[in-house]
């Protein structure tokens, strides 16, 4: 059980123009799991390996409770790792895989049989531990990634994208699994995705990150209701946020004909220019004509509700846009249809700064 | 020019049978190929099956007549004999060179290929400074023939009075040998998922506990294909052999083998059975290992 902190700690790999990560500060409690997500190439695995050990710290520190690990070998870190295609030993048992590190540890054979038994049974492996891998599907060598990392009982687990070589329905049983795992064995975790979906389910706290700085860190649902900046509202929540421009007005926004009530205060902040997010879910078909009309080019119907896309030719819209609908209403393919948002969950950024204004 | 032959479909079930796979079907095409592949195969093991054949020959025999004539009667036994083996083995020497191949060969396989796999992790998983300048060097000796280094070599050797000693061809083996097998190794062990590397380094595994416990295990493939070229090259090897070694009671087949012959080309006939018995072993470890030899010809290129 341990907190984690990072302090400033960059890496820079030779011969790079910037740095991969140029400095990054995060703090993980002690048994929270915390889920670092954002595109590829934005530094989140860069960030777990520096974590690990894997990837030199160059500068900055980084430390696993109150011990400063930034120089440490990984072997010394008191750390379990789960890697994206499991990298286990090919020619060892499964139990002998989930056995390695208490070897190297030099824990008794007795103990380890005990605790190999142990988490094979948490995880369902006990009669696969004398297979070799190549005898186990996808699911089970995953399985047994977790397992490997589990008998350890380590300070920290960090799993980087564990779930994405398993195939859908696969991903999401593994994701419960995991984060219910999390919590019985209250281990605090790293836990590194590109998928928002994941962090949004599995995370205490997710951290996104993009170009290697990290944009907010926050409770999921914080995330998605106050994301700080443009990056964050387009990143979290599936379908994405739309995002609309206009001409700044006294009492909000015009885009088209149709006018967007926003408060005053708010539009003062901006330094050139506003940007206003709109979540599909919190459009609204209008009865009368009084809203940014749209041609829609597509509905998604999923039994408990309905995703309209759709392009409109207005100034300063996306040229698409997305709204939830009620399911079964039959807005044909085609068809014009009127939406505005609801005032009060719109999220206003400044165009410039990309910064959360209200 | 083969002609593929019109393929008529004769059914024998009548009707809506399977038809065969097309790859065993017998068409003109494919009996050519068939016939041809087997011709050549014929062709060069001839020289070979006269050596066999003459090597169960009396001395007179062989001197009189062609090896061929035999399968006109191959049956009368009383035309077969060992003489030929019985004096090789015994009379001149090649059980106790047949012994020496072995001191020599075994330890020239070993040696380098223990020394290249630990250079090979080296190269591929530790951080060093001039680790990639090193390694070019290592491959650039590649280029460099065995031949500029005899001279230095054997003053070398001589200082130490190495000369003439099984530990004077195994260095020279070892040495000529560790270039390619570095090259080959390193190649392969780049192939190695690089995450399994790095699991062990967070479950804690020392770089030799890493080495011994996976990576070697991981690289059985590459390691048993270069160690049947080293095999196969030191085994024949004469040159080497005959600098640092030399005839005498240390002398490895190969050169009992050339000094078979005799002053005057008079006992040749010795040489079928001389060359048979330097065959047996090369032809046991590659029927033994073709799987790896096979497969080995492209291992560090294309992961195995």
């Amino acid at each position: 059980m341990a907190t984690v902190r990072f302090e400033k700690a960059q890496r820079w790999y030779p011969g790079a123009d910037t740095p991969a990560v140029p400095g990054i500060d995060l703090e993980i409690e002690d048994g929270e799991f915390m889920v670092l997500v954002g595109p590829s190439g934005c530094g989140k695995s860069t960030t777990l390996r520096m974590l690990a050990g894997l990837e030199e710290v160059n500068s900055g520190n980084v430390y696993i409770g109150d011990r400063d690990v930034t120089k440490l070998s990984p072997k010394d870190r008191d750390i379990a790792m789960v890697f994206q295609n499991y990298a286990l030993y090919p020619h060892m048992t499964v139990a002998d895989n989930m056995a390695f590190a208490l070897k190297m540890a030099k824990v008794p054979s007795e103990e380890r049989k005990v605790r190999v038994r142990e988490a094979a049974g948490i995880l369902g492996l006990t009669d696969y531990l004398d297979r070799k891998p190549k005898a186990l599907s996808g699911g089970q060598r995953q399985r047994v990634a977790m397992g490997r990392a589990i008998v350890r009982q380590p300070q920290v687990f960090l799993m980087d994208e564990p779930l994405s070589n398993l195939d859908a329905k696969m991903r999401v049983a593994t994701r419960t699994d995991i984060a219910k795992l999390q919590a019985d064995l209250g281990i605090t975790t790293v836990y590194v995705t590109h998928d928002q979906i994941e962090a949004m389910t599995m995370g205490d706290r997710v951290a996104v990150m993009n170009f290697g700085e990290l944009q907010q860190v926050d409770t999921p649902l914080s995330l998605y209701d106050r994301p700080n900046n443009r990056f964050v509202a387009g990143f979290i929540g599936s379908p994405a946020m739309n995002f609309l421009e206009g001409e700044m007005t006294d009492g909000g926004l015009r885009i088209g004909d149709y006018d967007l009530p926003v408060p005053r205060d708010v539009l003062q902040k901006a330094t050139d220019g506003v940007v206003v997010g709109v979540r599909p879910e919190h459009f609204e078909i209008a009865s009368d004509n009084n809203g940014i009309p749209i041609e829609v080019t597509l509905v998604e119907e999923l039994g408990a509700d309905a995703y309209i896309y759709g392009t409109t030719d207005v100034q300063g819209t996306p040229g698409h846009l997305v709204v939830r609908g009620l399911a079964r209403r039959d807005v044909a393919k085609g068809s014009t249809v009127y939406v505005s948002a609801d005032a009060e969950r719109i999220h206003v950024f400044d165009k410039a700064t990309e910064k959360r204004l209200n | 020019m083969t002609q593929a032959a019109p393929t008529v479909d004769v059914d024998p079930m009548g009707g809506e049978g399977q038809k065969p796979p097309r790859a065993q079907r017998f068409t003109l095409g494919s009996v050519v190929v068939r016939a041809t592949v087997a011709l050549l195969c014929l062709l060069w093991l001839v020289p070979t099956i006269g050596l066999l054949v003459s090597s169960f020959r009396s001395e007179e025999a062989v001197k009189e007549d062609g090896w061929w004539t035999v399968f006109a009667s191959p049956l009368e036994f009383s035309q077969w004999t060992l003489d030929s083996y019985d004096s090789v083995i015994f009379d001149q020497g090649m059980g106790s060179a047949f012994l020496n191949s072995i001191v020599v060969t075994v330890p020239a396989t070993i040696i380098p290929i223990m020394i290249a796999a630990f250079a090979a992790y080296a190269f591929t998983f530790m951080r060093f400074p001039g680790r990639d300048l090193l390694f070019i060097l290592v491959v650039g000796l590649l280029v460099v023939p065995l031949q500029v280094a005899f001279v230095p070599l054997l003053r070398l050797f001589s200082q130490y009075e190495l000369n003439g000693t099984f530990l004077a061809v195994w260095l020279a083996h070892a040495g000529f040998g560790m270039p390619l097998a570095i090259y080959i190794l390193r190649n392969y062990m780049a192939s190695l998922p690089h995450e399994i590397i790095e699991s062990a380094a967070v479950d804690g595994a020392s770089h030799f506990r890493t080495f011994w416990s996976l990576v070697v295990p991981m690289s059985v493939p590459a390691l048993a294909a270069y160690a049947i070229f080293q095999f196969l090259w030191v085994w024949n090897d004469l040159l080497v052999a005959l600098l640092f070694l030399g005839a005498g009671e240390n002398e490895v087949v190969t050169i009992n083998l050339r000094d078979l012959i005799g002053d005057l080309g008079q006992e040749w006939h010795l040489l079928t059975a001389g060359a048979f018995i330097s065959m047996v072993l090369p032809l046991a470890v590659f029927f033994a290992l073709q799987r790896y030899f096979v497969r080995g010809l492209t291992a560090g290129s294309v992961k195995g």
